[in-house]
């Protein structure tokens, strides 16, 4: 077994049970923490898949700046902890579509065992910012500035929502 | 990999932790000794030659005190938030360049200790980080003064973040690299503090409020939240944020000697003497060790001079000034590397510069006029 290989597992548990805990903690906090958790193990693997770029991004916009907006709306709210015991009937749909999506996964996988894998650009082409900013410029162009538009999108509507609570206090 | 390599980095790795927890250690002593030169006091200078074992004998007098856990605080964050405050402060010194290649024992060896082509990327993703020591510490202290400290912190260091990644942002523009090492080397003759003078200044404002320094060290403002997030911590929990504070400030100190002032680059009129780093690669630390002294310098003489200043000030500063700045720096820069006119960038810079100021100005004095 390869130092990757064994690396690879030991990551693999990590993320698993953080993403867990992030489902079943009572505790928002600790919530948010697993998550983080789980933000830099997927970040570590993209390392291991040689794209550097992409697990720094990932640390820097999801662990870093995202989840410390979450933490911070769960602290200023000061909903820290559930109340009262876990409701199963209402559990019911989402945990059906999760076993759906794992016998989906199981069943890909097994398909695929053997086959040799492929990932669409090569390891050196994303580890070199400027070549990956030249696809991501060039061949994938449109759907960068979709996604331009759609967090611009976002940007404008939490703007509007607070702007109109305001003026409601106001009048 | 080879046992060598490997061997390597741990003496590069410790050199670098070494470095820091001693340069924190005298780091303190250093501060108490300007902010005495310059309030016309006299400042530590009992133990040892001018006050040299002081930071010793604080070590020793934090180790041995008693350190309390209040019965309210949530654990086991309690305990770890000391610990994740430092880690991102000592880690982050890993891109930080500290001389040219050199050779030694026949084998080149590059003085970093992480030759990262994603240098830039890497700060921000360290200090993106950073902030989580913090907040937890607020939160699991359970109480409010803790929390409101914790909280303060994490919304400044969110709001100011974004303006420092837009400084990495121009630093990359004008080396046409992320590397670090390959920063050092675009501004051989020319640093970037010259080269883009407005940058580099919000660059210093955003470090001294990402590490929560004077005049925009909000989470202990004293008055108004007794000592912000580490109201409950003592022994050597305390030290360990105090710690983590002193090496924030060496770290940042170093990237930003490293973006704007040069790195261990010498000077532009010592360019071909026998003083250069080309000629003399053991000078590249002397000079990185000059520069960074001379930036904590800076920030000393800063909380010496100048009084904190009020939240929501601090701020409407972060998103109403430094962000609109720097994004025509950005857009100024990049018309600049475009045109091929290096000239354009440092009269743009100064023009925007001194545009954000006049309107400042006009914002203020009207507000002024109206009351």
């Amino acid at each position: 077994m390869s130092l990757e290989l064994i690396l690879f597992f030991v990551l693999a548990i990590i993320a698993i049970a953080t993403a867990l805990g992030m489902l079943l903690s009572r505790s928002a906090v600790y919530s948010a923490l697993y998550l983080v958790v789980n933000f830099v193990s997927v970040a570590i693997f993209y390392l291991l898949l040689d794209a550097p770029f992409i697990a720094l991004s990932q640390i820097a916009v999801y662990a870093g700046a995202i989840m410390v907006l979450f933490l911070f709306v769960i602290m200023l709210i000061g909903l820290e902890t559930l109340g009262g015991e876990l409701n199963w009937r209402q559990l019911v749909w989402p945990l059906a579509m999760g076993i759906l999506l794992l016998v989906q996964g199981v069943f890909l996988v097994i398909q695929r065992v053997g086959r040799d894998v492929y990932i669409g650009q090569t390891g050196t082409q994303l580890s070199d910012p400027s070549l990956m900013a030249r696809v991501l410029f060039t061949d994938y162009l449109l759907p960068f500035q979709v996604t331009a538009v759609l967090l611009l999108v976002a940007m404008i509507g939490a703007i509007v929502l607070s702007k109109r609570e305001k003026s409601n206090q106001e009048a | 990999m080879d046992w060598t390599l490997f061997l390597e980095w741990l003496i590069k790795s410790l050199i670098v932790v070494l470095m820091l927890l001693v340069g924190f250690a005298y780091l303190t002593l250093f501060e108490r000794r300007v902010l005495a030169f310059m309030q016309v006091r006299i400042g530590p200078n009992r133990a040892g030659w001018q006050g040299v074992l002081q930071p010793v004998a604080d070590a020793i007098k934090l180790i041995f005190k008693e350190e309390l856990t209040p019965g309210q605080v949530f654990q086991p964050l309690f305990t770890l938030a000391p610990i994740i405050t430092v880690i991102p402060a000592v880690v982050v010194a890993a891109v930080i360049p500290w001389g040219p290649d050199v050779e030694l024992f026949g084998r080149t060896i590059k003085l970093a200790v992480a030759d990262l082509n994603l240098g830039t990327l890497y700060v921000a993703a360290v200090a993106s980080i950073a902030v989580y020591g913090i907040v937890l510490a607020g939160w699991s202290s359970n109480n409010k003064y803790a929390m409101l400290g914790g909280l303060r912190s994490s919304a400044q260091v969110i709001s100011y973040e974004l303006s420092l990644a837009l400084c990495f942002v121009l630093v990359t523009l004008m080396a046409g690299s992320m590397h670090a090492g390959e920063i050092v080397e675009a501004q051989r003759g020319l640093w970037f503090i010259v080269l883009q003078p407005v940058g580099g200044i919000v660059f210093l404002i955003a470090t001294l409020a990402e590490v929560n320094r004077a005049p925009f060290d909000m989470p202990e403002a004293e008055q108004e939240l007794t000592a912000g997030y580490h109201s409950e911590y003592s022994g050597m929990k305390f030290a360990l944020f105090f710690m983590a504070e002193y090496i924030k400030m060496i770290a940042i100190s170093a990237i930003a000697a490293t973006f704007y002032f040069g790195g261990y680059r010498e000077p532009w009129f010592l360019a071909g003497t026998w003083l250069s780093v080309d000629v003399n690669w053991w000078l590249g630390p002397i000079y990185m060790l000059i520069k960074v002294t001379a930036l904590l310098f800076f920030m000393v003489w800063i909380r010496a001079t100048l009084p904190r200043m009020r939240y929501d000030r601090l701020m409407a500063f972060g998103w109403k000034v430094l962000l609109p700045l720097m994004l025509v720096l950005v857009f100024v820069t990049a018309v600049g590397i475009l045109a091929e006119a290096w000239w354009l960038i440092p009269v743009l810079s100064l023009a925007a510069g001194a545009v954000a100021v006049f309107l400042v100005n006009q914002a203020l004095t009207k507000k002024w006029q109206r009351r």
